[in-house]
């Protein structure tokens, strides 16, 4: 029965036969799934969970069992707070501001594939869409810091603005090397290669872009800790420097968007960092027998996003696990080390993947 | 060996805790549920055992910030002996403690010539109100069931 | 100095430069408050910064947020009461504070505690070092955002506090000392136990040896900043591990002749020649594993006997003046008793390591960058209690 319904499915549910109006319904809950669910999950798994047990405690075990509604509690006690404003603030822009950071990641999720038919849009320049609406979170930021009239919300700010520019560039010419070896910009494509690819002729497990890409990957993910402002480059934030840097004057469920903003985007990068290097939500194709994009079967579309989701997970806890053992750089050390390690190696991993990719 | 780079080092050290405490438990203690038992010596409350005390006053006045409130009066107790004449006592009327100012320095245990006072590492008495932490007679007279005996000492120790 | 003129010459060269390009672009500094309510002043200190975009200029500490007179107390306490007051004036290690008053007291009264509480109290001073430093080590991470250190000290910390609340029955303020002797002996177990905690300390140096100054970005915030040569240090009275990070090899623990147990264990006393603010870290760390040898050793020869000497019932100090100083956690800390016979002091002035220690602020910081000033005033280490009394 069951075998025989799977087998059916695909003939009452193509793509084309959804009406425009369930499949828009369909994708923007599944945006809020895809922003919050992660948000919620990195929260409690690794700033409760793993932090704690790095730190030989526990975390917090009271609401829920194992303390798994300690962030539903904390959203609620945040709700109730008051929504303090400075009395010099520019009240209007002071408000918008956390809404800013939290739409650029709402509009990062967009480009994101869960499946061959699982995605919010397929652009043809997925990526380079990506890397642009990236940085308005930046914008969001710099509003923060300058309409809180605080000197400590100005200085973190300005430093979230110098360190998000330094870091853009690095990241951008990372992913030049994948976007040269897959030859494509959109993300599906790019998944699709890496899953149908072979090195040196062995293509069991396809081609995923971290084994041939691995320095591209390292500065993407030094690049996606610095962007999303987690130790070692937390000086936008140092609390022991600039009390909370940019978010020092605000509070209750402003607080808490910039909260849900930090780390639903520390989600959505790497949902594209494991697009881009790890095989994003595809297993290799020959392992079922696929030659192309066209060729998955339809249960991708369900199993896409739990594989997607893992990796996410398994990538957020590396730049966690970094985030709880190290201390923070200094801001100039920080831009020396962007201007100087990372983008004159990010060219240099450029030159040589283009290079290969006409020689080979 | 080639010397491992300080930031895998860090990140080893981490991950090590981590697997220590997964398999091992935390070392935290949840307080509310489970309970660390104080050393003997502990200094948690004052408990006041009422018929040694004579009034003297000794402990009130060597508080360093004078939280401890005497009130007594003199009455006469039947004689020992038949047909003796009555003695005079202190009777102590009021003893209390404002344990918001006391500073658990222990001088009052100390001072007390007449072993009325005692250390008890009972510490769970806070209260909501910062009245209530003016603790009387009675209620001081109640820890004395939680005082332990005082430990034994380590070899050597000589009087 | 070649250090001072080269930090002054480049700071002078930077201030020419940036002046010149402020006048272009009419930029105008900036006056910032660290503190008095700051994460990273630990307390209620307030440091005054002007700063030119990043950098500082000119920098003043306020002192005085938490002043609680305890000079002024114990005019009118008695001597066995001012035990309890001082031990508050370094929070962190409580025990060592009473040391030195104590030994004052004797000095006037020309008695001396028997050998037995002379070997307890280096132990007990010892392990309140070791409370103290190894917050220390763990505040050090958070300063600079690793979150880890601080709760491994935390934890660690705790044995060491378990060990003083076994002997003196307090966690923070023991109040143990006393005039002749000690309070009371140990309990019986509390040196097996001490040699456990002990060693679970020398782990926790080794872990935080790993976890922090091994790490390449920790090593790049903390040398070379904050360089205080060995004159500058002695002109403003640094002492303790400041001082014997900038290369002035002095202890009080081994160079004056107190009634404490130091020569009966063999230990060493570290100085670094670079008087940057790894140097002041690094020296910290030593001297907790240095603490923690002497702790083992002194376990092994506590001798036989009674632990105080025999005292009159009331305490009445003769009439004189002493002052005794001892090397506590924080640097030298000093008691100048005056007694006129009675039954408390007549005048006690109270030299609290971290008082000197931060009067150099003004000086370090010059030139710095903001993230810097948190990590110099980590490393220069104070405690707000014992700045304000």
């Amino acid at each position: 029965m069951l075998a025989q319904l799977a087998a059916e499915f695909p003939d009452f549910w193509p793509e084309w036969s959804i009406p425009y109006w369930l499949m828009s319904i369909l994708r923007v809950v599944g945006g809020l799934v895809a922003v919050l669910l992660p948000a919620g999950g990195i929260v409690y798994l690794f700033l409760f969970k793993m932090m704690s047990f790095m730190q030989s405690r526990l975390g917090p075990m009271e609401a829920g069992p194992y303390g798994s509604m300690q962030l539903l509690a904390e959203v609620g006690k945040w709700m109730q707070k008051e929504d303090l404003a400075p009395e010099n603030a520019d009240l209007r822009i002071y408000r918008m501001a956390p809404l800013i950071v939290l739409v650029s990641t709402f509009l990062l999720i967009v480009v994101v594939p869960f499946g061959p038919q699982a995605w919010f849009t397929n652009f043809e320049t997925g990526i380079f869409y990506a890397l642009a609406v990236g940085s308005v979170s930046v914008l969001g930021i710099l509003i923060a810091g300058w309409s809180s009239a605080n000197k400590y919300s100005l200085l973190g700010g300005l430093r979230a603005g110098g360190q998000l520019i330094a870091y853009e560039l690095p990241m951008v010419l990372a992913t030049l090397g994948v976007v040269i070896q897959a030859e494509s910009m959109n993300l599906n494509r790019i998944i699709e290669v890496q899953n149908t690819g072979e090195i040196f002729g062995i293509g069991w497990f396809g081609n995923p872009f971290i084994i041939t890409q691995f320095v591209g990957f390292l500065i993407f993910m030094i690049a996606v800790q610095a962007e999303l402002t987690q130790a070692p480059f937390d000086m936008p934030i140092a609390e022991s420097e600039l009390v909370s840097g940019y978010m020092t004057e605000y509070s209750g469920f402003r607080f808490l968007i910039f909260f849900i903003a930090e780390f639903a985007t520390a989600g959505v990068f790497s949902f594209i960092a494991a697009a881009l290097f790890l095989g994003g939500w595809g297993v290799p194709f020959e392992w079922f027998g696929w030659d192309n994009l066209g060729d998955v079967a339809w249960w991708m579309n369900f199993v896409g996003p739990v594989i997607m989701f893992t990796k996410m997970f398994a990538l957020v806890g590396v730049i966690m696990w970094v985030r709880f053992s190290y201390p923070r750089f200094r801001e100039d050390q920080l831009q020396t080390f962007a201007w100087k390690v990372l983008i004159p190696l990010a060219l240099a991993n450029t030159a040589v993947t283009a290079i290969l990719k006409v020689v080979l | 060996m080639p010397k491992v780079p300080g930031l895998i080092k860090g990140l080893g050290v981490t991950a090590g805790i981590l697997g220590k405490t997964l398999k091992n438990g935390a070392d935290t203690v949840q307080y509310p549920h489970e309970k660390e038992a104080p050393p003997i010596r502990a200094r948690g409350v004052i408990a006041l055992h009422e018929e040694n005390c004579t009034a003297c006053m000794l402990c009130s006045r060597s508080c360093p910030d004078w939280c401890i409130y005497i009130e007594g009066h003199k009455q006469l107790a039947p004689a020992r002996r038949a047909g003796g004449k009555p003695r005079q006592v202190n009777h102590l009327d009021r003893f209390d403690i404002d344990y918001a100012l006391c500073m658990y320095c222990g001088i009052c245990v100390e001072v007390c010539p007449f072993d009325a006072l005692f250390w008890s590492p009972e510490y769970e008495y806070s209260e909501p109100k910062i009245a209530d932490l003016l603790h009387d007679k009675a209620k001081l007279g109640e820890w004395m069931e939680t005082v332990p005996e005082a430990p034994e000492l380590e070899a050597g120790a000589g009087k | 100095m070649t250090l001072t003129d080269r930090q002054q010459l480049s700071y002078i060269a930077s201030q020419a430069a940036d002046a010149r390009l402020n006048v272009e672009l009419e930029t105008e500094g900036m006056t910032l408050n660290i503190g008095p309510q700051h994460p990273a002043t630990h307390g209620t200190l307030r440091i005054i910064c002007r700063l030119d975009g990043e950098q500082v200029v000119w920098a003043e500490p306020v002192a005085g947020y938490m002043h609680r007179g305890y000079e002024k107390l114990t005019e009118v306490r008695t001597f066995p009461q001012v035990t309890t007051l001082v031990n508050r004036i370094d929070w962190l290690g409580s025990f060592a504070n009473e040391v030195p008053f104590i030994l004052a007291a004797e000095k006037l009264m020309e008695i001396e505690a028997p050998p037995r509480a002379q070997v307890i109290r280096t132990i007990l001073f010892e392990l309140s070092r070791i409370a103290n430093v190894s917050l220390f080590l763990g505040d050090l991470g958070v300063q600079m955002g690793a979150i880890t250190p601080v709760f491994l000290a935390f934890r660690d910390r705790e044995y060491i506090l378990n060990l003083i609340e076994g002997a003196t029955g307090g966690r923070f303020h023991p109040n143990f000392d006393r005039i002749g002797g000690l309070k009371d002996d140990l309990p019986k177990g509390w040196i097996e136990e001490t040699r456990g905690a002990v060693k679970k300390l020398e782990q926790f140096c080794d872990t935080i040896d790993d976890l922090l100054f091994g790490n390449e970005i920790f090593q790049s915030r903390m040398r070379g900043i904050g360089i205080i040569p060995a004159d500058i240090a002695t002109d403003y009275g640094l002492s303790g591990a400041n001082a014997r990070a900038s290369g002035i090899d002095w202890d009080l623990r081994r160079d004056q002749d107190i009634p404490l147990s130091y020569d009966l264990a063999d230990w060493k006393v570290w100085t670094h020649p670079d008087g940057d603010s790894w140097a002041r870290c690094w020296i910290r760390l030593q001297e907790t594993r240095e603490s923690c040898k002497i702790v083992t050793q002194l376990l092994d020869q506590i001798p036989a006997g009674p632990v105080m000497t025999k005292v009159p019932r009331i305490i009445k100090v003769p009439e004189g003046e002493a002052w005794v100083s001892t090397e506590n956690p924080l640097g030298e800390m000093g008691y100048y008793v005056v007694s006129k016979g009675g039954l408390g002091p007549f005048r006690v002035k109270i030299r609290s390591a971290s008082f000197n220690n931060i009067s150099i602020v003004p000086w370090a910081l010059k030139g710095v960058y903001v993230p810097d000033v948190i990590t110099i005033l980590a490393s220069l280490y104070f405690i707000l209690g014992d700045i304000d009394r």
